[in-house]
């Protein structure tokens, strides 16, 4: 019984482990959760699709340091991006910022929920095309002829 | 309306063909980093040199005179580099440029080492332990090769080893655009 509660706990409770080491984390725990804010959202240049938050790359690290030292030094958190986004471009953000290059990435989302929403309404606002009650009087005329002749055959 | 409507998948069909098409050409590379430096003057460092290497070290004012300048990133641990050390060594011989190299990383010794048993094509090599001017030059890893102006301009960013028909024909050609730029053939 026990196994399975330490199972399913450990489980539950498991995080995700980060490449911060000791020797990095700042004194100043307002900074140091700066710092890791930040380190969320910049990209690790060698292991592209990670954030240097949780890379072991050298590169990484010094980026945590760097990043640690200009905001000790009292950069805002815009001042550090800046200063990462001259050297090595927008690509080392993950959230790409808004500017015209830009617009279409942010906007693409919301042009296709518009043009589905669009869509969907003229669809529905088309005159759903409903059968009639009854028959015109042709098709009883025509119905009745049919009708009758097959009646006149049984009959004779 | 209906006409409008009707064309729709057309439409849908060339926009994403269009995209895949772009996506298949051989020629992009989905992890190339683009490199903000270009057409930027070279980020003001200065490098120590390393003992028994024969050369001084280099810094801004050393990029910022003469002719057109490579500068090269690379470090004794790092194996494309020695791949591509031979390539330095006729290039700096052939072309006329100053080569000066970056030392990323690596300690004194092992590059003093490494220059000793390889030879040394650099006009200055410059220590960069810790790795800062590094970052100040938008470096993901080495080696890299950058193409500097007389007036110490960056001009081109070769990111990997210079081996290779493919990388040799694109670094050319950047040589080529940067002397064409300062009216230089």
């Amino acid at each position: 019984m026990l196994k399975y509660f330490v199972l399913v706990f450990t489980i539950l409770f498991v995080s995700p482990s980060f490449a911060v080491e000791p020797d990095e984390i700042l004194d100043d725990p307002v900074l140091e959760t700066r710092a890791r804010d930040i380190s969320v959202n910049v990209r690790c240049v060698v292991c592209q699709n990670e954030p240097i938050d949780t890379s072991n790359a050298g590169v990484a690290r010094d980026l945590r340091l760097l990043i640690r030292e200009r905001l000790v030094a009292g950069d805002s958190n815009d001042q550090v991006y800046e200063f990462l986004v001259a050297r090595y471009g927008d690509y080392v953000l993950f959230k790409p910022p808004w500017r015209p290059s830009t617009y279409l990435l942010w906007l693409a989302p919301f042009l296709i929920l518009g043009g589905g929403i669009i869509g969907m309404v003229y669809t529905l606002s088309r005159k759903p095309q409903k059968p009639r009650d009854g028959l015109s009087a042709d098709e009883q005329a025509t119905l009745d002829n049919l009708i009758g002749s097959n009646s006149e055959k049984d009959a004779s | 309306m209906k006409r409008i409507l009707m064309t729709l998948p057309m439409v849908v069909v060339l926009i994403l063909g269009g995209f895949l098409y772009w996506g298949l050409n051989a020629d992009r590379n989905p992890n190339e980093i683009p490199s903000p430096l270009l057409g930027k003057v070279v980020p003001e460092f200065a490098l120590d040199s390393i003992d028994g290497v024969g050369v001084d070290g280099f810094g801004s004012a050393e990029l910022s005179t003469g002719g057109i300048k490579l500068v090269n990133v690379f470090a004794s641990w790092c194996v494309p580099c020695r791949a591509e050390h031979g390539v330095l060594i006729k290039l700096a011989a052939r072309e006329d440029v100053d080569l000066y190299g970056i030392n990323y990383k690596d300690q004194p010794i092992d590059a003093q080492r490494w220059l000793a048993e390889m030879g040394n094509p650099y006009t200055g090599v410059g220590s960069d332990f810790t790795g800062r001017v590094g970052i100040e030059w938008g470096v993901s890893g080495v080696p890299e090769t950058f193409i500097v102006s007389p007036d110490g301009v960056i001009m081109y960013h070769f990111r990997g080893p210079l081996v290779g028909d493919t990388a040799l024909r694109d670094f050319g050609e950047g040589l080529r655009r940067a002397r064409e730029q300062i009216g230089q053939s």
